[in-house]
């Protein structure tokens, strides 16, 4: 038998695809990016990484016939950034409700930024930290790095919060499910922090 | 609280650092690499790495180095240079870069901002625009990686950041030529004056010479982040002093 990776990261087609794989190279840890059903069932963990529109995103997992895949995982599964809307049961994003995979509850709405510039773009503190395996290093005030235009709301799932604006969930956590709204590949020790935490969940 | 962006801007020709003086006379400053884990320790928010050549003399920026400075960053970075098609940008975001900057092309075609936009998002197209004040206004330069190829646009700056920002940029680097390697400080009123009509964030370029002026252009122009060359290749400033000294003015920075 192969020897097995730590995670695989779903080839979601967006952009930051390398950046998530080089983030586990730096933590050491082995990782395989695909779209094939069997290897994300049989995964140890699973990230769902994204760049981009919900709409164009959910409709590459559609077309992977992905969406019943992800629903089905019982292990550890993060999703980041886009991956963390993708998550949630809909998004406003584009207008319109957009139905999305629906592992964690709510709806993704547009982050209420005011008059603050928009896109919410930089380096962002955590707060509200819930006591989590996820969140063990990390201490409220911690920087993460967050480029997003759309949020979660902050709900009983909420593990973390952030605030531009209007306070959102910066991490989630509904059973096996994890999202992280910033990308934890370009926040430093924080995000590699959090990256190391993920691969030791389920061990 | 959003922290304000320290971001040292890596002019890159021939795969090596450079900078210049006012766009001219450019001296190597060392391996990309090394300089992009320097600033990362240093605890740069972000690196912008420029191919200065690459849009007049029509070729693109290597992949391989972003890929490599991909590799070894755990912070974000924005490649900019030679990007005039959804194919190139495809190739260096797939590569790693977070994000990617245009300028000369899209004054030639500005439509490529919303294609850009409409196929990778907002949140990773960035323009930049290198403005000039003539003398009784400010106006967009482009190509102005050659002394010899820089062509006036006539365009005016303000209304250009409209019309980018309109058609889907996701961020502004306003480069104040008058500025530009005089270490005299960020243009003030040009930015403040960019800030009224900038609904996305603002990046200043052009001017740092001193902590003071980081401060100034935060406090005064109210700017998402500061970019800055020399004065960190040189170390005429060091970014962990200038980060304590901002935070010390109750600056929000990420120390």
């Amino acid at each position: 038998m192969a020897a097995q990776t730590d995670v695989v990261i779903v080839d979601t087609g967006c952009a930051n695809l390398a950046s998530v794989g080089f983030a586990f190279d730096r933590l050491g840890a082995s990782y395989q990016i695909s779209r094939d059903a069997d290897v994300i069932y049989s995964a140890p963990r699973v990230l769902i990484p994204g760049v981009g529109a919900a709409p164009y995103a959910m409709n590459i997992l559609r077309e992977a016939q992905l969406v019943p895949v992800l629903q089905n995982l019982t292990q550890p599964v993060m999703g980041i950034c886009l991956g963390m809307q993708l998550i949630f049961d809909l998004s406003v994003e584009g207008g319109r409700d957009v139905a999305c995979l629906g592992m964690v509850d709510g709806a993704i709405e547009a982050l209420n930024t005011a008059d603050l510039p928009s896109p919410h773009m930089g380096w962002n503190q955590l707060g509200d930290l819930a006591d989590d395996p996820l969140l063990v290093g990390i201490s409220a005030g911690d920087y993460a790095y967050f480029v997003h235009s759309y949020a979660a709301p902050v709900s009983t799932y909420t593990l973390a919060t952030s605030e531009y604006g209007q306070k959102f969930s910066a991490i989630v956590r509904q059973g096996n499910v994890y999202g992280c709204q910033f990308h934890p590949e370009r926040s430093s020790a924080t995000g590699a922090r959090i990256l190391k935490n993920f691969l030791e969940l389920g061990e | 609280m959003l922290a304000k962006r320290i971001i040292p801007c890596l002019d890159v020709r021939d795969g090596r650092v450079v900078k210049g003086v006012q766009f001219r006379n450019h001296e190597d400053v060392g391996d990309i690499e090394d300089l992009a884990l320097r600033y990362r320790d240093q605890g740069a928010d972000e690196l912008v790495f420029y191919d200065i050549t690459a849009s007049t003399e029509q070729r693109e920026v290597s992949p391989l180095w972003i890929s490599r400075v991909s590799k070894a960053l755990d912070i974000p970075f924005c490649v900019a240079g030679g990007i005039s098609s959804v194919d190139t940008a495809a190739r260096r975001l797939n590569a790693g870069a977070d994000k990617i900057s245009i300028n000369s092309p899209a004054l030639i075609n500005p439509d490529l901002i919303n294609l850009l936009s409409g196929t990778f998002g907002r949140q990773c197209i960035v323009v930049g625009i290198d403005s000039f004040h003539d003398g009784q206004a400010y106006r967009v330069k482009s190509h102005t990686g050659d002394p010899d190829k820089m062509r006036e646009t006539g365009r005016d700056t303000l209304g250009w950041i409209k019309e980018a920002t309109q058609r889907g940029a996701g961020e502004i680097v306003l480069n104040c030529m008058n500025q530009d390697g005089m270490r005299q400080g960020y243009d003030i009123a040009q930015l403040k004056a960019a800030r009224t009509v900038c609904p996305v964030p603002l990046i200043a370029s052009g001017g740092a010479g001193a902590p003071e002026h980081f401060e100034d252009i935060f406090i005064q122009a109210g700017v998402d982040g500061a970019l800055a060359a020399s004065v960190f290749h040189k170390s005429v400033i060091t970014i962990p002093d200038l980060k304590q000294y901002l935070g010390s003015e109750g600056i929000e920075i990420r120390l």
